[in-house]
């Protein structure tokens, strides 16, 4: 059972390590979450992003979430922002999909071309 | 929307856009009276009186990318699908509450759903906000108040990875302890 002392623990650990900012991360992975998204399963897109952040410690990416990106039937939808390159915007993610990009666009460099928007238009 | 956890996320996502800083969500399932229902109570923008009265009308909203706005008529139609009821109370520079009672066996009721996942993922992607929610079952009931989460974590985020899985096993295990 997880228990408040638990979370202190955490904390204290985060603290004794770098004091990181929100403000330093270089990477933003951006989810649509708009009725047309949530209907769509954005939400455990979301959650399965968090997750395989959160396990491979990726520090620099941060996650957030957005209204309707206007495409609402290649729902739901992940915009990849990597500072000097170009947004890449994925469609009609499902969870398995989702961890892909975080392994192999965030961590290895290389953009899933099969899930952008332009292979599917 | 398959599950009425999708509707919350849905309609807390609404009191998010109203700019609210503290954010409520109560399920309350009392299978003793057949209900099952479900407020979200906001201190957001709110809504004047002649809005409030097209907003269950689909060609209402104020966004730009779509005409018709979706969630609260959806949310509106689940619940009195089954026999119950649907309320939406707010005032300018106030807030909003929006309530929602659905038949508990009835039929039509879709399933809760996932509730851990839309709590997780509201409570992590507005760390600006402040969340209460409570889930009760009979006279079982699960508590989490990120203000007191916050005041444990200082400026450590819940987008800490040791932080997020935390969050992620506790809200879990708070809703499985329900069942
Ligand atoms: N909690 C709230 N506080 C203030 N205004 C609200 C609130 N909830 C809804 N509104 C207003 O009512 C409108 C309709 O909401 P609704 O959820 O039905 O559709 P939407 O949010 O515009 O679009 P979507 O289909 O993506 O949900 C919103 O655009 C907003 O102007
Ligand atoms: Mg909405």
């Amino acid at each position: 059972m997880k228990s408040l002392a638990e979370l202190e623990a955490i904390r204290n650990k985060a603290k004794a390590n770098v004091n990181l900012r929100k403000d330093d991360h270089a990477v933003r992975i951006v989810v649509g979450m708009a009725t047309c998204g949530i209907a769509a399963g954005a939400r455990p897109v979301m959650n399965a992003i968090m997750e395989e952040v959160a396990k491979r410690n990726l520090e620099h990416v941060m996650v957030t979430q957005t209204g309707c990106i206007g495409v609402c039937r290649l729902e739901p939808i992940v915009e990849v922002y990597i500072p000097g390159e170009e947004k890449v915007t994925y469609v009609k993610m499902d969870t398995k999909k989702a961890a892909e990009i975080v392994s192999e666009h965030i961590v290895n460099g290389r953009v899933v071309s099969k899930y952008t928007i332009g292979a599917e238009q | 929307m398959r599950e009425i956890a999708l509707h919350i996320l849905d309609i807390a996502q609404n009191s998010i856009t109203a700019e609210a800083s503290r954010v409520v969500i109560e399920i309350d399932e009392d299978k003793r009276k057949d209900t099952l229902t479900v407020t979200i109570t906001d201190n957001g923008c709110g809504m004047s009186p002649d809005f409030l009265q097209k907003v269950t009308d689909p060609f209402t909203t104020k966004r730009a990318t779509r005409k018709v706005g979706l969630g609260i008529p959806l949310f509106k139609m689940a619940a009195e699908n089954t026999g119950g009821s649907f309320e939406i109370n707010s005032e300018i520079g106030k807030g909003t509450c929006v309530k929602a009672v659905f038949g508990y066996s009835h039929i039509d009721r879709q399933p809760l759903g996932n509730t851990a996942e839309t709590i997780l993922g509201l409570v992590t992607a507005y760390e600006n906000v402040d969340f209460l929610y409570k889930h009760s079952v009979g006279d079982k009931e699960f508590v989490l108040d990120t203000d007191k989460l916050k005041e444990i974590l200082g400026d450590v985020p819940f987008s800490n990875p040791d932080v997020y899985l935390w969050l992620s096993d506790y809200i879990s295990e708070g809703e499985n302890e329900l069942d």
